[in-house]
């Protein structure tokens, strides 16, 4: 997948707008674009990979963000962003419409292997087919599902009113349990004729090797198909892996999803904005800060608001303390899966404790912070937590990372596990649609708070750690130079942090966001965490749609096991650092 | 560097730690429960062991601190201007909830956990005071919002966390009884919070006055 020279020289265009790369598109190809707008480009649906192609080969949007549909009613709309990590600026929007009644599009995994899951997870969700996409199955939700739940026609168990708040909460708000509304026997929507009993799942995608090729090599080995998982200590919750093993190595690796599935995207169709904020908390636990921070930014780029300048230093200081406490707990738990039960892990979570006392002291919430609000912050930070904060930041957490590097990098029988093991090339890393650590560990420096600064990040003074190989080890050990990163960042934060307001304009429980669509994006501590909203200008957005980056690194978790052993793929999964709360959403 | 050094300097950095946890068990001896020695433990500045023997050792809850919403009432008072306690609940008596069934906390709530029966005069007109008012715990996030755009000062996030029971249905349905608190236990646990709505409704009452 190398990425061609640019055909046109990248100073004479402007390339993150969308006219001039409409006008590129149809240099080449004159019919397939129809429209062009600000809210993105519409190619014709029989031209979508000839023109991802040209963008790809030729105009270098070699990073394929984020597949997603809006349900208009009339017709279906699929949306994606692309990126160049080369030139960084704000992604593109590439649109593609189908048709009401048996919609379907062209798959992009030919052109952007990322694109498979979100392939999966569109279909799945909103019924759309993807005419060569390889492995065309439900991804999230079981095989015999009826319906598809992010269509706007569709009643979910419990349903109860399109929008919140529902009417009947106030005035005449007698409680009844939804369980009682709702008996457990109907909870389930069948498709007609379904018999529980007869019914066999769609055959697995993975296929066991073939007899010739398991009696090839010299030794005689087995080939067997192991499920780890769903409730495994090293899928790192309900993750299920479906392997394929040649004796003790791995042939292939399909990650079956969805057991901690609650359809997040419908859930926050009904809510309002705002009660969407403690929602995203619970995407990716270990870091809900910065969800949250990524949620406001979607939606402030809709509203058009901008928090005052203490609330952008404290969100920034938030963000930097989860990043730094999120890899912490991801290095012990990587330790964890390499067999050192528990004793770094426990070292590591020390001083996260002490990160999540700060959180709790001003957001009320260890974990589940609630904090960032449109426009600003819930709370003012207090000036001991500045003390505290500043403590930690100059003594405690530098100690602290230093004394993870030496006991943790420095360990020979690590790099005996690591070194070159579970390795991700750099061309498949942007073509997977990898982010965040993994990706840059495959040597790729792409990091958002750079490549399209948000908040404030342009202020601040930071370096962007690469790896050099793409392996185990190389995620590892970006990890520990992010870590110091933010602290440097922390650092910068804490001493120029002014005095002032922290909310732009009044606080408002049901914000105004004008009509449109925006893609807001931050650099979580786990990859590039978007948040896609569309609003029709009601107080509940029309389309809400999270890209997790722990589910599209999943993608690439097949090429990255093939070929090792199955102790080494455990630990791969644990170096992707992914948590399910986000997976499954 | 020669291999197994930094092997070599793990054991160390686990040797060490091993020895401080002795070293803070030592010093904490034959106090361990001591409040003010633990604070210094579990605070930035603390080393040694970590750890936390719940439930024999609590951390306390700082005061933004947010879990299950409670309502604030003011206590009714005796002749003396003393609340005076009810006898079947062994709580103040209400003499009368801060909370005028506007609805806000219902409308922001994100589970929509709430229900808010508005109180009717006999001829049939609302009256601003709640005539029921359930929190389904089970649904509850502990988000706090309710808290955060309550116009009347009046639900509050508690600091109670300590909610286990044997039983699912009733009791985790929270009604009007059992929600309400006196003031008094809102200025206890939220003193800061406290002053500050004391000060806005003296300066209310002030503004009235002039």
């Amino acid at each position: 997948m190398a990425v061609n020279a640019p055909v046109v020289p990248e100073t004479q265009l402007n390339l993150n707008d969308p006219q001039v790369v409409a006008e590129q598109i149809k240099t080449q190809h004159p019919d397939a674009v129809e429209s062009v707008s600000a809210q993105g480009i519409v190619v014709k649906n029989d031209k979508l990979l000839d023109v991802a192609r040209y963008l790809r080969d030729s105009l270098a949007f070699d990073y394929l963000n984020n597949v997603t549909s809006v349900d208009w009613q009339d017709r279906f709309e699929v949306v994606y962003n692309l990126t160049s990590m080369d030139r960084g600026g704000a992604p593109i929007t590439l649109k593609v419409n189908a048709a009401r009644d048996n919609p379907s599009v062209p798959s992009l995994v030919p052109v952007y292997r990322g694109a498979d899951f979100q392939e999966r997870e569109v279909y799945d969700l909103m019924g759309i087919r993807f005419a060569g996409h390889p492995n065309l199955r439900r991804i999230l939700l079981w095989d015999g599902f009826e319906g598809y739940p992010l269509r706007k026609d569709y009643k979910e168990p419990y349903y109860e009113e399109e929008k919140k708040p529902f009417g009947s909460r106030w005035d005449q708000g007698y409680h009844v349990i939804a369980e009682d509304r709702n008996p457990w026997h109907d909870n389930v929507q069948y498709p007609a004729n379904f018999d529980a009993v007869a019914y066999k799942p769609p055959r697995d995608h993975i296929q066991p090797i073939s007899v010739e090729e398991a009696t090839a090599s010299r030794i005689h080995t087995d080939k067997i198909v192991l499920n780890v998982g769903p409730q495994h200590p090293s899928t790192h919750g309900v993750l299920r892996l479906r392997v394929t093993l040649e004796g003790e190595v791995v042939r292939g690796v399909e990650p079956i999803l969805g057991y901690l599935h609650r359809n997040h995207d419908k859930i926050g169709e009904r809510n309002t904005y705002l009660g969407n904020m403690p929602f995203t908390d619970r995407l990716d636990y270990f870091s809900s800060m910065a969800n949250n921070l990524a949620y406001a930014l979607a939606v402030e780029k809709l509203m058009g608001v901008k928090p005052p300048e203490r609330a952008e230093y404290i969100r920034v200081i938030m963000a930097e303390l989860t990043r730094w406490q999120n890899h912490a707990i991801a290095l012990g738990f990587i330790y964890n899966d390499l067999g050192a039960f528990y004793t770094p892990l426990i070292y590591a979570m020390e001083e996260r404790e002490l990160v999540l006392d700060l959180f709790e002291a001003t957001s009320g919430s260890r974990m589940m912070c609630n904090y960032m609000r449109f426009g600003g912050v819930a709370r003012d930070v207090t000036d001991d937590f500045i003390e505290k904060c500043k403590y930690l930041v100059d003594e405690r957490l530098p100690r602290r990372t230093d004394e993870l590097e030496a006991y943790m990098v420095g360990n020979e029988l690590f790099h005996a596990r690591a070194k070159n093991v579970g390795i991700l090339p750099r061309d498949l890393a942007i073509n997977y649609s990898t982010a965040g650590p993994v990706l840059r560990a495959s040597g790729v420096k792409y990091d958002i708070r750079r490549a399209e600064p948000y908040s404030i990040y342009d202020r601040f003074d930071f370096d962007i750690p690469t790896g050099t190989v793409g392996d185990l080890y190389d995620r590892f050990v970006v990890r520990v130079a992010e870590m110091r990163q933010s602290l440097k960042i922390l650092k910068q934060a804490l001493a120029q942090i002014p005095a002032g307001e922290i909310q732009t304009g009044k606080k408002n429980y049901q914000v105004r966001v004008p009509k449109g669509e925006a893609y807001g994006r931050a650099e979580n501590p786990k990859g590039e965490l978007g948040f896609y909203v569309v609003s029709d200008g009601t107080p509940n957005p029309y389309r809400y749609h999270v890209r997790g980056p722990s589910f599209i690194n999943l993608t690439a978790l097949n090429d990255m096991c093939v070929g090792y052993k199955i102790a080494d793929m455990v630990v791969i999964l644990g170096s992707i650092d992914i948590v399910m709360g986000e997976v499954d959403r | 560097m020669a291999y197994g050094l930094g092997l070599l300097n793990g054991l160390r950095i686990t040797a060490t730690r091993v020895f401080k946890t002795y070293v803070g068990d030592f010093k904490h001896l034959g106090r361990r429960y001591n409040d003010k020695l633990f604070m210094e433990r579990q605070s930035v500045k603390g080393s040694g062991i970590f750890t936390v023997q719940y439930p024999e050792e609590k951390l306390p809850v700082p005061e933004n601190f947010r879990f299950i919403p409670f309502l604030v009432y003011e206590p009714a008072l005796d002749a003396d201007g003393k609340p005076v306690i009810d006898p079947k609940t062994g709580k103040e008596a209400i003499g009368k909830q801060k909370c005028t069934a506007c609805g806000i906390c219902a409308k922001v709530c994100p589970p929509q956990c709430i229900w808010i029966v508005r109180a009717t005069t006999p001829e049939g007109k609302p009256k601003p005071q709640p005539a029921e008012f359930y929190i389904d715990i089970d649904v509850c996030m502990n988000c706090g919002l309710c808290a955060e755009f309550c116009p009347f000062d009046s639900i509050k996030m508690d600091h109670d966390y300590e909610l286990s029971n044997y039983e699912r249905h009733v009791s985790h349905i929270y009604d009007i009884n059992v929600l309400s608190k006196p003031a008094a236990y809102h200025a206890k646990i939220h003193p800061t919070d406290w002053a500050h709505e004391e000060e806005e409704r003296k300066a209310k009452e002030a503004k009235k006055k002039a």
